[in-house]
């Protein structure tokens, strides 16, 4: 047997059955050895980064671990961003490269690349195996690091003539899953002291919870606390329950954002109160004693101050308050919740917004959406509605462009019996629309492809016109823009296109009623914006509502962000 | 322990990983702490008693919630086994550090005198210059330092701080566990296996 083998056998052991990838030159014995195992299925992308957004992909939808493996040098830069996205969405990823032989190693041969040391700080943890010895060792806890505790990327760099040297020893076979840790009980009684005395206390969920939805949403029940859903958490809690706010931050509900700056006791389940949630950290929650319910100790107390934290696994947190739980009666902080939400506003006029909830109101409990990033990305997030976990797939912490379509692929191989929906913006498609190649290849019927082409890098031109006084700089792609149809037929993908409000229903029907894998272009106007919306540096309660009049100019918020700007370094 | 925001003047702090031994380790740390943009104010690298098993002892500075914050990045790295924070245990330190001093017929004997009063001694003798070997707390070693100056001094090379949880002091109970066994005090690894079975609580949560 040779390391490439030993390195087969050991995914096939730990129940691994797809892995994406692309081959090169240091990573053909591995490429080679793959013929003798079809029990593990390759994809083969067409690019690196296709393959671990897939296995990202794979990963989110199914919270087992994504598989991707590339070659030496380019082919494993290639999966930097990738490994990034996963680092900061906490994915379990098992990254697999190959390098140069041990003896060339460091002289700068073709090919090589330190990827190790490019990869460190990006990766929960990465190894170079020197000796085909410790090979299905290294492949063993390399999984196990990556899927225990907090999930995270790992990256194993194989030099060739390791997968190429003689293997006689043991194949390895999966650890044992550690235990999380329990709460401590004298955290969650002092959680509970708090719940207990609260008169406006109101849940956040991150994407830590996902696995805890049942828990957490028995728990808010229990004690009839209203919860927020994060971007990551989305899911965590059915969006048709009443006690749901929507979600947080800068393009968060107008419920879930002053219920936060309003609350006196803020339970938070597995987040890390990213900038994006919190806007500016001194005016996030400022009445509210915080409990924080978190794996990963290092995140609580890293950005918010926190009253209690409470350290360990959510769902065994989440079993213990509603245990002790205890119907709150809140009329007035009801009242003032309904209130809020009932300033949702619906889009009713032609534009992204419409466009994106004509799409994601045909979405069914089971579906999987996926999302780029962008206006787009946080449409969907705002007017999807989820009732299970993992059912909404998008880039959070790194806002990859280009993340959407190969996750929905690897979504879709997941679960071929879910419909795998993607929305793109006609920027963000375009980084990765080669992946065109693997739906045909594949023979992938499951995978559809909403694009929401506004002629602009949406999020950025919106931006500029808040900000930066319009002055639309590098943002406009009307002029360039393929003709999507097209380019999705010549992949032997379906086409469709709708420009208008009127003809949106019957090609939405028509998209997803399709045998085949589909792409469906919307074209919309070119200025419409995402709101509600925090500036970045402003506090949550000092967001804007609702898309400012356009016959005015944009709101001059420059002193007020240079007074942010100052305040957050003083802080 | 809780409100990680105070404010508080930044000072310095001694902190002590066990590592695994393996390569870039070292990097690793480093890189984490200038990330996060933590300072490393000393730092210093040796074998432990166990086989595989590395001590590093460092000097962050900045307030608590730094530190704390600090040691809870670095405690989740594959590599490190364990972190000790000696700000809340009793402990020895100590710095070695090197001084050549000029010297003048006339000066001689006074530097011997001065070394001789800090218990240094003299590891190289040159016509024009006396290298000095001192060990000693920080303070200390400034002091010499301080003392040797107004003769000139041509180089110094200053380790970091290295230090050790005291055992003499055992009854006496630390601050932090209140009357409890300290946890240093325990024997530090068992193995080098994984580090899961071992993976503690975060201390000082309450």
């Amino acid at each position: 047997m040779t390391g490439a083998k030993a390195l087969w056998a050991t995914l096939a052991n730990h129940g691994i059955s797809t892995v994406f990838g692309y081959p090169g030159g240091a990573i053909m014995p591995v490429y080679d050895a793959l013929t003798f195992y079809p029990e593990v299925r390759h994809v083969l992308a067409r690019h690196e980064q296709g393959a671990i957004h897939a296995a990202e992909g794979w990963a989110k939808a199914t919270g087992e671990i994504g598989v991707c493996i590339a070659t030496s040098g380019p082919g494993a830069t290639n999966l930097v961003t990738g490994l990034a996205d996963a680092m900061l969405d906490s994915v379990p990823l098992l990254a697999i490269t190959g390098n140069v032989a041990r003896h060339l190693m460091g002289t700068d041969a073709f090919q090589e690349a330190d990827i190790t040391g490019i990869t460190l700080p990006i990766t929960k943890h990465n190894y170079v195996v020197r000796d085909v010895e410790e090979l299905p060792r290294v492949i063993a806890e390399a999984i196990r690091i990556a899927r225990s505790g907090r999930p995270g990327p790992v990256l194993v760099d194989i030099p060739k003539d390791v997968q190429l040297a003689a293997y006689a020893g043991e194949v390895a076979y999966p650890h044992a899953r550690p235990e999380h840790p329990a709460p401590k009980p004298e955290a969650i009684a002092k959680a509970r002291e708090l719940l207990l005395a609260a008169k406006k206390p109101v849940i956040m969920a991150g994407g830590g919870s996902l696995d805890a939805s049942a828990e957490i949403t028995a728990l808010a029940r229990a004690w009839d606390i209203p919860v927020i859903t994060t971007l990551m958490g989305l899911g965590a809690f059915p969006s048709s329950d009443p006690l749901w706010l929507g979600m947080p931050g800068m393009h968060g509900s107008v419920a879930a954002n002053r219920a936060i700056s309003e609350a006196d006791v803020l339970l938070g389940i597995g987040l890390r109160f990213d900038d994006r949630v919190t806007g500016r950290v001194n005016g996030f929650a400022p009445n509210a004693a915080i409990i924080h319910v978190e794996l990963d100790a290092a995140e609580i107390g890293k950005i918010v101050r926190v009253g209690v934290p409470v350290r360990g696994d959510a769902v065994v947190a989440a079993k213990m308050l509603t245990e002790s739980a205890q119907k709150l009666d809140l009329p007035e902080w009801r009242a003032q919740i309904a209130e809020w939400k009932s300033r949702t506003v619906t889009p009713t006029e032609w534009g992204a917004g419409f466009a994106v909830k004509s799409v994601v109101d045909r979405l069914r409990p089971d579906d999987i959406l996926s999302s780029d990033v962008g206006q787009h990305q946080m449409l969907a997030a705002q007017l999807a509605r989820f009732e299970k976990p993992r059912r909404w797939i998008n880039s959070g912490g790194l806002g990859t462009m280009g993340f959407g379509f190969p996750a929905a692929i690897g979504a879709g191989m997941a679960e071929p019996g879910v419909t795998s929906i993607v929305i793109a913006g006609d920027g963000g498609f375009q980084m990765t629309l080669q992946e065109l190649a693997t739906l045909k290849m594949y023979d992938i019927r499951n995978v559809k492809i909403c694009i929401i082409n506004n002629s602009y890098l949406g999020m950025v031109r919106q931006w500029q016109e808040l900000f930066h006084e319009k002055r639309y700089s590098e943002v406009w792609l009307g002029d360039s823009n393929p003709d999507f149809v097209k380019l999705a037929e010549a992949y032997d993908v379906p086409g469709y296109r709708a420009s208008n409000a009127e003809e949106l229903p019957g090609m939405i029907d028509a998209w997803l009623a399709d045998p085949k894998s589909a792409l469906l272009e919307i074209v919309v106007p070119h200025e419409h914006g995402v709101f509600p919306m925090v500036p970045a540096g402003a506090a949550l309660y000092e967001m804007i509502e609702t898309e400012p009049p356009r016959k005015q100019p944009a709101p001059d918020l420059s002193a007020e962000m240079a007074e942010a700007a100052e305040g957050a370094k003083n802080a | 322990m809780s409100d990680y925001t105070m404010t508080e003047q930044p000072k310095d702090h001694l902190v002590s990983a066990l590592v695994r031994d393996e390569p870039r380790v070292l990097t690793r740390i480093t890189a984490l702490f200038g990330r996060r943009g933590y300072n490393i104010r000393s730092l210093s690298v040796g074998a432990t008693e166990h086989p595989g098993l590395s001590r590093m002892t460092f000097v962050v500075t900045g307030d608590r919630g730094v530190v704390e914050q600090a040691m809870r990045q670095l405690e989740k790295l594959h590599d490190v086994v364990r972190i000790i924070d000696h700000s809340l245990e009793k402990f020895v330190d100590r710095e070695l550090v090197l001084v050549k001093v000029a010297i003048s017929p006339d000066s001689r004997v006074e530097v011997r005198q001065i070394a001789e009063d800090f218990r240094s001694r003299i590891v190289d003798v040159g016509r024009h210059a006396l290298t000095f070997e001192v060990t000693g707390d920080e303070g200390k070693i400034t002091a010499f330092i301080e003392q040797m100056r107004p003769f000139g001094i041509l180089e110094t090379m200053r380790t970091g701080r290295i230090a050790l949880t005291r055992g003499s002091n055992a009854d006496i109970p630390s601050h932090v566990y209140h009357d409890g066994e300290t946890e240093t005090l325990r024997p530090a690894v068992e193995s080098v296996e994984p580090r899961e079975e071992r993976a503690r609580d975060v201390p000082n949560l309450f």
